[in-house]
């Protein structure tokens, strides 16, 4: 099937090019790119007036919770609901039940998720077995069986010893190595945020210091081995300075925000609604401020969901009691233009390339690009569509949002897995 | 005015005249308390359930004989969290105590925030009894109630708060509540047991129990419980006597007449010594009186509220 998607801003940051024009889409590639492409024979055509053209938007943190809790997603569920959102790839973090620590399991995830996800989901493994923090899995194995990334999220590799030899040994096999940052002998058995929130509320704070401290160690040891780490949703000011200041170092380092956090404080909280409840907690006004600046200034790479769905049962109980996490496939590109576009935090470009291109890069999965020949994932997106995000209008198992009732600005419209029209109108097809 | 809340989750939550009207109505209760019969038929035929998820005796008895004194049928349930551990969440049992037709939870739990949970889970009135660090409202009612039948108006008065204030409810609800009315707070504690933020509600803070008590119009003393909240920031009840109990001697530097209260149940020789908890400006016991006239206040604006709804 071919389709011609006309008239379109067609954005792509890894190519430098923010134009009107014409994309042509054949085979399951991208054949053409340019103005007025005459329609060739057979092909639909799909008026893109006013809408901005994408490649298919990556997101390189989500819980599909397969296998072991398929009762909450399922590679189906999940992936639909990453569609939804525009996205076309996504990389499955492995704290599911049991993880994903050996190669076998990689490559059974793999190909489970090649049979039964509609969006391309890649594999990660995690860094210890059985992420328990002890012992290493066999990650050039696991890179082997085609993992994209180690990381033992949900957790943090506290061990300094574990964490050096995790991070020689990832590079060495060229692997990403992906760190949940969390000192939990400092958060201890924190639910929120640390603060006068937490104080009002007689909540157990989870400090601030308990992710920038193990920041500032993994980007000392990225520093000493010269090695890729790449630190999973930052959520405060601290953060973002001391990685900054190590990129401008030159230390290899990347890092990914979550929507959730460059929008909401922890005042959300307020009713003990659990669905304000992730780890890392919701912060201060000045985190999502100094989160957004990190975004437009480059120190931030990536917008990630950390996509985590959980069941009522789970949920709907006392905050104290209640599992951590919220899903955010399908509302992260509303909530990024709404935040991060409309009040001019930064251009599309930018936006497009944090969604895209630039998570792409960092897994080195060949996406989140419109060059000729490139993969036919594409997306176009309405700036100005608005939806009211009821909890009918979840495509996800569960409904675990702190976004459930907003209106919605910015709504992917036509989404392109492999040049085949899986989302059109804005409707799952 | 008006009552029409049909819960009672914190003193955050009301406004200076909510809390001026359950004082007024508790009046009218505490005179009830008093005759030789301690009964009115107000709420004849209503449920009352004590939905006791930590245990308490004390708290437990006053808001029971609170109920019975208001004629209601009462129920105290004390549910272990080990039986809560088995399956049941904390909605369904609420959902299924509802369903026997109960008007009133009165709900002791030790998460934060689930008293608020349940308030909107059910159509039955839900009543806060304590939840974690949160608040234990009836416990700020009953001690502003307290010191205002011993000291008039609360507008103005000088009022310390006592010990661990981070892990403590009754402070939190105290605060709230003594604020709104117009006193000044002072809270006086170890620093590892002042909480974050604890300067943005409004109070002075100091670590100084001598500072704490100097001109003060009334102390409340905490209880402190060593075993699960203060291990590591004072290991020893000794030393925490010598710093931040009172005496009789400390009381010397004092007002007079300052007004001594404590929440109960009470560590005779950590917060307090034996002299200042017996003597003549300590008005614990009268707090316990109280409390009772409080609860039966609460119990019946909130059902009424809820019935005026219908
Ligand atoms: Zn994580
Ligand atoms: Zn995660």
């Amino acid at each position: 099937m071919k389709y011609l998607i006309k008239n379109g801003r067609c954005i792509d940051p890894a190519n430098n090019l923010d134009a009107v024009a014409d994309l042509l889409l054949s085979d399951g590639k991208i054949e053409n790119i340019g103005k007025k492409i005459p329609s060739p024979k057979g092909a639909q055509t799909i008026d893109a007036q006013g809408m901005i053209v994408a490649p298919g938007f990556v997101d390189m943190h989500v819980h599909l919770r397969t296998p072991g809790r398929e009762d909450v997603e399922t590679l189906e569920s999940g992936s639909r609901a990453a569609l939804k959102g525009g996205y076309t790839s996504v990389l499955m973090m492995p704290n599911t039940d049991p993880a994903v620590d050996t190669p076998e399991m990689a490559r059974g995830l793999k190909e489970q998720a090649h049979k039964e996800s509609v969006v391309h989901a890649y594999v990660s493994g995690a860094v210890t077995k059985g992420r328990q923090g002890a012992q290493l899995t066999d990650i050039a194995g696991l890179k082997a069986a085609g993992a994209l990334a180690v990381t033992d999220d949900g957790c943090c590799v506290a061990d300094d010893g574990i964490f050096r030899k995790a991070l020689r040994e990832s590079a060495r096999a060229g692997l990403l190595l992906i760190d949940h940052c969390e000192d939990s002998k400092i958060s201890g058995k924190g639910v929120m945020n640390e603060s006068f929130m937490s104080t009002k509320l007689g909540m157990r704070g989870m400090p601030r210091q308990a992710e920038y401290e193990m920041v500032r160690r993994d980007i000392e040891y990225a520093r000493g081995l010269d090695a890729l780490v790449h630190i999973a949703h930052v959520s405060c000011k601290e953060s973002c300075d001391l990685i900054r200041k190590a990129k401008k170092a030159g230390v290899r380092v990347t890092a990914e925000a979550a929507p959730h956090h460059f929008t909401l404080t922890d005042e959300a909280c307020a009713n003990y609604d659990t669905r304000t409840k992730m780890n890392p907690p919701l912060r201060a006004d000045y985190d999502v401020k100094a989160i957004k600046e990190a975004l437009a200034d480059g120190t931030l790479d990536a917008i990630a969901t950390d996509h985590a769905p959980h069941g009522l049962h789970d949920k709907y109980v006392e905050f104290d009691a209640a599992s951590f996490g919220v899903i955010g496939l399908e509302t992260a590109l509303s909530i990024s233009v709404m935040e991060l576009v409309n009040k001019g935090v930064l251009d599309w470009p930018r936006l497009i390339e944090l969604l895209s291109s630039a998570p792409a890069k960092i897994l080195g999965i060949p996406a989140g690009t419109l060059s000729k020949g490139a993969p036919a994932d594409v997306t176009v997106l309405d700036p100005k569509a608005e939806l009211l995000y009821t909890a009918e209008e979840v495509a996800s198992r569960s409904k675990n949002s702190p976004f459930i009732d907003w209106k919605l600005t910015g709504l992917a419209m036509e989404v392109f897995v492999s040049g085949k029209r899986l989302v059109s109108g804005g409707q799952l097809v | 005015m008006n009552w029409n809340r049909k819960d009672l989750i914190g003193l955050e939550y009301l406004s200076a005249a909510e809390i001026e009207h359950i004082l007024a109505a508790t009046d009218s209760f505490k005179q009830v308390t008093t005759r030789s019969i301690k009964k009115v038929p107000t709420l004849r035929g209503k449920t009352v359930a004590n939905l006791f998820f930590e245990p308490s005796t004390r708290t437990s008895a006053s808001f029971e004989l609170a109920a019975k004194r208001l004629s209601c049928d009462v129920l105290t349930l004390n549910i272990a969290t080990s039986s809560v551990k088995k399956g049941e969440t904390l909605v369904d049992t609420a959902r299924n105590i509802e369903a026997m037709e109960v008007d009133t939870l009165i709900v002791r739990h030790g998460a934060a925030g689930a008293p608020a949970m349940l308030s909107r889970a059910v159509k039955a009135c839900v009543i806060n009894a304590g939840d974690g660090w949160h608040e234990h409202p009836t416990q700020g009612l009953l001690d502003m109630y307290t010191l205002r039948s011993r000291l008039g108006d609360i507008k103005g008065l000088r009022v310390s708060i006592i010990g661990d204030i981070a892990h403590s409810r009754v402070a939190r609800s105290n605060i709230w509540g003594l604020t709104k009315l117009g006193a000044q707070v002072t809270v006086c504690a170890p620093p590892v047991l002042l909480p974050v933020g604890i300067e943005k509600f409004g109070v002075k803070i100091t670590t100084d129990l001598d500072e704490a008590i100097a001109g003060a119009d009334a102390i409340n003393v905490l209880r402190m419980q060593f075993e699960r909240d203060c291990a590591q920031a004072f290991p020893s009840r000794t030393e925490y006597f010598r710093k931040y109990g009172v005496t009789q001697e400390r009381l010397q530097k004092a007002k007079h007449d300052i007004v001594v209260m404590h929440p109960g149940p009470m560590n005779r020789g950590i917060e307090m010594s034996s002299e200042v908890a017996d003597g003549p400006n300590s008005v614990i016991l009268e707090q316990v009186t109280n409390g009772v006239a409080v609860r039966m206040a609460v119990i019946y604006l909130t059902a009424t509220a809820k019935e005026a709804s219908l």
